[in-house]
């Protein structure tokens, strides 16, 4: 910066101005910027160091969920273990060098139930959130752009808003046979009201604004208006809303699991194994079967929350420049 | 004129998702299989008491004649008999004595968390960036992000274990009040806080603000008599649900501390396969959301000067 300035003290005026002569196909031209908005949004992401230490930190961790079971030396997750000098099941074994997390109150080896019981919760969080997604996506498209069923929808969605989500979740739970289908059904029957209002409102905000109208004057294809001037306006909101729903699936599961809703006892989830922890924690041999997995569930669930926050605020186009 | 138009309209909405949930619920109820209606001795059962149980409970009748009785007697009051956990007590009288304590504890927790979240979001901004601000930021995200069930075990494990406050709920020692009013206040710390801060952050550059400083008001002024009074106009549409609220009680905390209240009752319903009193519960809770919106956009439509309900030309 100040070597580029003394050098241009130095300079004279006339090296420093030059004349240009007039050239009328330049006065006409309009510049096409080269701005690219998924590069944008990556690369406003990616400026913050801590974003960037909490996304390493997801992928390696939803890696690990992943491939836990091929890796070598690692115990099933259901197997019940027997103690070599009594015979007898090896009940709370604490933490060592054989058993990582400890053995349950039933001698099964808590890491390997960790990482099982992790896949299992965040599968039904992924599956029900995006399929809840795009149901929302849809409708609220259909309501914002459509404007006869405007009123209709909103008729409908002011009468299912006045129901509240945990007890019709439970209601469903209750219902149905648990299993991880009733699970991703009930969350996702709940959760694509939001999502459909924020889309339609967005959708209603965004339409008619100058931009687009002076797009469609230019004659700018519909795919690209889409594409170039919609889409990026909703992007952040869709991922706001997928990043603060997946840790409320993940709670919602947890918290089914504790009223007695949950899935059953043979599969392993994160709600399963914070109640069997929560059973034990006050035995202060055995809190650890709760320490365990909530501090997974903890990180698991601040990690998507900060990150989807960072996300929507890297991919709203007013935050680029 | 337009503002009864719109309590009205407002309430006949409010009465069609109340009738809605009614419908949703019973029908649900329904899908159940009948076996649960037997109580515990199912094995033990001839295929004729089955069928007499049944048939006592009116559940032989066709789907709509259900739902006819299953009406006249909400009309009455009558909301059924609870049939496993206290098995033959009418569902109400159960309910009656237990909503005085959540209503304590629901209170006690609305105080403490308006007064000290607002305090923490007013904290927030003036130490902006600044390292009260952050913790304060980590809080909130903590607090929103993880499932709350951990850090409401976590606060019973470290008030019990390690300062060794009593763990169960009694009425007379007001020290096992602390941990249950404090693991139901902080959600709405967090929350109240968050709204304070992003919202004195906006508007202390909003162009009437500058204007009031320019007139020569003083900060005080401006923050009690503009500022506040905008922000507070969402805050009232919320405010009825959460008063309304605490009748409910927390499904959590109550059962945690074997608190007597609404809240643990659901839990231990469910689990003793009660339907009738799942299905009262269910409808209970319906009714004092939708009363809570209800009051809420009318408490909104009260603050809000900016709320017309005339339609403007070429609105859509």
């Amino acid at each position: 910066m100040s070597k580029v300035m003394t050098k241009m003290n130095k300079m004279s005026d006339e090296e420093l101005f030059k004349f240009i002569e007039f050239d009328s196909s330049r006065a006409e031209s309009t510049a096409y910027s080269g701005y690219s908005y998924w590069k944008s949004t990556f690369k406003v992401f990616m400026s913050r160091r801590s974003t960037r230490l909490t996304l390493y930190f997801l992928i390696l961790l939803l890696l690990f969920t992943l491939l836990q079971p091929y890796f070598p030396g690692q115990k099933s997750p259901t197997e019940i273990f027997i103690n070599p000098e009594t015979g007898r099941q090896l009940r709370s074994h604490p933490p060592g060098a054989e058993f990582w997390f400890g053995t349950n109150t039933i001698g099964q080896d808590l890491w390997a139930r960790i990482w099982s019981g992790t896949r299992t919760t965040l599968l039904i969080a992924i599956v029900s959130v995006t399929s809840s997604t795009v149901i929302g996506i849809v409708i609220g498209a259909l309501w914002g752009y459509v404007r006869a069923l405007d009123r209709v929808f909103t008729e409908i969605y002011n009468v299912i808003n006045n129901i509240p989500t945990t007890v019709l979740r439970m209601l469903i739970t209750y219902v149905l046979r648990p299993s991880i289908g009733t699970l991703i059904f009930a969350m996702c029957l709940t959760n694509w009201v939001g999502m459909a209002k924020w889309i339609r409102n967005l959708i209603i905000i965004i339409r008619d604004r100058e931009y687009n109208l002076a797009s469609r004057c230019l004659g700018t294809p519909t795919r690209r208006v889409i594409v170039k001037n919609l889409l990026p306006q909703i992007v952040s909101v869709v991922m706001l809303d997928v990043a603060l729903s997946i840790p409320g699936v993940i709670g919602s599961e947890v918290f089914l699991t504790y009223i007695g809703l949950g899935l059953p006892v043979e599969t392993p989830s994160l709600g399963n194994l914070i109640d069997e922890g929560r059973r034990v924690m006050m035995n202060l041999s055995q809190t650890y079967q709760l320490v365990f997995p909530a501090v997974v569930v903890a990180l698991i669930t601040i990690a998507f929350y900060s990150l989807g926050n960072k996300f929507a605020d890297a991919s709203d186009p007013r935050n680029h420049v | 004129m337009e503002i009864i138009k719109y309590i009205l309209g407002r309430i006949g909405r409010s009465i069609i998702s109340l009738f809605l949930v009614l419908v949703i619920v019973f029908l649900l109820m329904r899908l159940l299989p009948v076996e649960t209606y037997y109580g515990d001795r199912t094995d033990r059962l001839s295929e004729t008491t089955k069928q007499a149980i049944l048939k006592d409970l009116g559940l032989l009748d066709p789907i709509p004649v259900q739902f006819w009785n299953y009406l006249k007697g909400l009309a009455r009051f009558d909301l059924g008999k609870s049939l496993t956990y206290y098995a033959g007590k009418p569902v109400w009288s159960i309910m009656a004595p237990k909503i005085g304590y959540s209503l304590r504890f629901g209170a006690a927790s609305l105080v403490i968390s308006f007064v000290l979240g607002i305090s923490l979001g007013i904290l927030m901004v003036r130490t902006k960036e600044k390292l009260p601000d952050r913790l304060g930021n980590g809080f909130i995200i903590f607090v929103d992000a993880v499932p709350s069930m951990v850090y409401y075990l976590a606060i019973q494990f470290i008030g019990t274990k390690l300062m060794s406050i009593g763990m169960l709920y009694k009425e007379n020692n007001f020290t096992t009040w602390i941990l249950p009013v404090l693991s139901l206040s902080l959600g709405s710390i967090a929350s109240y806080a968050m709204w304070t801060r992003r919202y004195m952050m906006d508007q202390v550059n909003a162009d009437y603000v500058k204007l009031a400083r320019a007139k020569g008001l003083t900060d005080k002024q401006i923050m009690v008599k503009h500022v506040l009074r905008n922000a507070f106009t969402p805050m009232a549409q919320n405010l009825p649900s959460s008063i309304i609220f605490t009748i409910s009680g927390s499904l959590y905390i109550e059962s945690l501390y074997s608190i007597p209240g609404t809240g643990g009752l659901l839990i231990n319903a469910i689990q003793a396969q009660d339907n009738t009193l799942v299905q009262m519960l269910v409808m209970f809770y319906a009714v004092l959301s939708v009363a809570g919106m209800l009051l809420g956009d009318l408490a909104m439509m009260v603050c809000d000067p900016r709320i017309t309900f005339t339609k403007k030309g070429g609105a859509r």
